[in-house]
Order: structure tokens, then sequence, then C-alpha cells
């Protein structure tokens, strides 16, 4: 490739995609590190939010190489909507955790609460929060993508 | 190009970063467990806790084992040969963490069987016709009833001793002191009082071995 159309496709946004790569990426590596090394068993409100984090992780890798020498717009199409849900379960798991929500109206079975508050890191961070901030970040950093794209 | 190289290192990164956490965890972890059951040795053994072996050993292993749980069942000749191997020297102790659905019935059922002095016989049973009693992980009480023919139990008696509120204690006990040990999963070893922190057969041997050393 030329330096000229490396240029053109960083100006379209390969690095904002890269950067939804690296979130995802560490929200996949973070949350196995969480279930398999540290033996915090997910919830069934966590499934939900990893169903719809994992295959981000594949979808902007696959995006952060174009068939043509052009970014691909249509990267926003196929994972935008996986990241508006996730991000619908992450607040949601939020409200269910600080309260908001009572627990008994939501489906965790009784021995492995989504409620029960098992990592708090620095004292304040939480599970969920990580999580709305990852699903958060995706989507601003796609719809900033699309804005550009279209210009 | 250049692209796929800042992709392969990320990747690279990202792996490594979290195969060095794992270690780092794990060996922190493993520090604390150590502590944490020196800590809370009382845990450790009840007067009423069945033992196995010469009862003046001074190398005793204390299990927490569920029955239903294939692995607990899998190390139990292990630890029998363990045993045999250094006559007189090693003693097993078992502690109930009946952590399958019903499996609580299961260990009252060998409590009660204890107290006709069938609790070895009654164990081996339940072990060798595991898949005669266990549903998809769930223990029944039931089926394991028609599997002890020929143990000589007193039946009758056995069904009324499974309900007494003593027994209901001692495995309540149990699981309390597996929660202060820290034991989450079956089969839980300890070595005089030293967990086994990398599961295993030959961990297990090289732990009791290094106890049997450093006391006779």
């Amino acid at each position: 490739m030329t330096q000229d159309k490396m240029k053109t496709v960083n100006q379209q946004g390969w690095e904002l995609i890269f950067i939804c790569w690296l979130i995802a990426m560490a929200a996949l590596f973070g949350s196995l590190f969480f279930s398999e090394v540290m033996g915090l068993k997910p919830c069934v409100l966590c499934w939900w939010q990893r169903i719809f984090i994992y295959p981000l992780a594949v979808l902007f890798l696959v995006g952060l190489f174009p068939q043509e020498q052009k970014m691909d717009r249509s990267v926003v199409r196929y994972t935008l909507p996986l990241a508006v849900i996730g991000l619908g379960f992450a607040i949601y798991h939020y409200l269910v955790y600080s309260g908001f929500i009572p627990e008994s109206l939501q489906p965790c079975s009784k021995d492995l609460s989504c409620a029960e508050i098992n990592l708090e890191l620095m004292g304040f961070v939480t599970i969920p929060m990580l999580s709305i901030f990852a699903y958060s970040a995706i989507i601003v950093l796609l719809l900033i993508y699309r804005k550009r794209s279209y210009q | 190009m250049k692209k796929n190289m800042i992709v392969i290192a990320t990747t690279i990164t990202f792996v490594v970063i979290f195969v060095v956490a794992a270690v780092i965890y794990n060996n922190q972890k493993d520090k604390e467990l150590s502590s944490a059951s020196l800590k809370n040795i009382e845990h450790m053994q009840r007067d009423y806790s069945p033992m196995m072996g010469p009862p003046d050993a001074k190398v005793t292993i204390v299990e927490f084992f569920d029955p239903a749980c294939g692995t607990c069942s899998a190390f139990y000749p292990f630890v029998k040969q363990l045993m045999e191997d250094n006559p007189g020297k090693v003693n097993l102790v078992l502690r109930y963490l009946p952590l399958h659905q019903n499996s609580d019935v299961i260990v009252s059922i060998f409590e009660a069987a204890r107290l006709q002095n069938r609790f070895q016989e009654t164990l081996e049973r339940a072990y060798q016709t595991r898949e005669a009693w266990i549903e998809h992980h769930v223990s029944r009480p039931e089926k394991l009833w028609g599997q002890l023919d020929g143990l000589g139990l007193d039946m009758e008696k056995l069904n009324e001793d499974l309900r007494s509120a003593e027994i209901a204690k001692r495995v309540k006990q149990d699981m309390l002191d597996a929660q202060q040990l820290n034991v989450t999963k079956t089969p839980g070893f300890f070595v005089n009082g030293k967990p086994l922190v990398n599961f295993g057969y030959q961990q297990l041997q090289q732990l009791v071995e290094s106890e049997i050393a450093n006391n006779y």
C-alpha cells in the first residue's frame, strides 16, 4: 500500500475501529480473567453481556482489514446493534446491582445472585460499571466513525 | 503491512498480560490460602469427624468431599493407597461438603451408617454405585437406598437416624467449616493443616510425602 492510500484509510477512521477492537478485547480477556482465574461465576445477566461483547472482538478485527483499500463503512451496521443491546443489559444489570430494580424481578437463580457485588476495584468500580463503560465507549466511537465516513 | 503487525502485536500483548496476571494472581491466592488455613486450624477437624486409618498417625489428610462428585470418587482409592504405602503414618479425616442437590441426604445416610459401624462400607458402596443413584448431577437418595443390601445395615434404624438433629448439625457444621477454610470445590484436601493448592494426584502425594518426612 502506498503512503498516500494509507493516509486515506487512516482518515476514514481505522484508528477508531482499532480502539473499539481494543475495548472489546479488554472486555473479553477481562471477563475471562474474572471467571476463569478469579473463579467469580458469571450470573445470568453477565452472560447476556458476554454474548454481545464477544462477537464484537471478532467483527471489529474483520473490520480492521477491509477488502478494498478503503475502510468498510458497513462495520457500523453490523456492530452498533450488538453494542446497543449489550449496553441495555449492562444498564439493567447496574440498576439491579445498585438496588433500583428489586432482585425478585430479574431472572437470576437464587444461588448465583446478580445483585451480589463480588468485586469492587479501587473501592467503587464494579463489573457492570466496566461493562457500561465499554459498551458506551464503543457506541460513541462508532457514531463518530459513521459521521466521519459520510462526510 | 504495518497494520497486520499492530494487530498481531496487540493480540500477543493481551494474551501475555492475561497469562502473567493469572500467574501473579494464583501465587498471591496460594499464599493467602495457606495463611488462612493456619489461622482457621480449629475448623480443620471436629471431634465427631469420621477418621480412617491409624488414629495415632502423625500425618492427617483432611478431605472435604461430596459423594456425588466424580473426582472425589476417583481420589478415594488413591488416598487409600497412600495410607497403605505408608503404614501407620497416615490417616484420613472425612468432612462433608454436599454441594450437589440432595447430597446432604446422602452424607446423612453415611453418618447414620456410622452409628451402626458401617461407615466405610456404606461410603465405598455409594462410590461403587454412583451411576445408579445420580441423575443429571442430582443425588437420588431413594436410589442409593436400594444399593445398600448386604452391608448388614438395620435399614429401619438407618432411616430413623438419618433424620436426627445431631446428624443435621454435623453436616451443617462441616459446611460452615469448609466456608471458613475457603473450600469451595470438592474434593478439598489439607495435609496437617496445609491446603493442597495445586490440585492433582501427584501434588497430593508430594504434600503427604513431605509431611511424612517432616514428622518421622
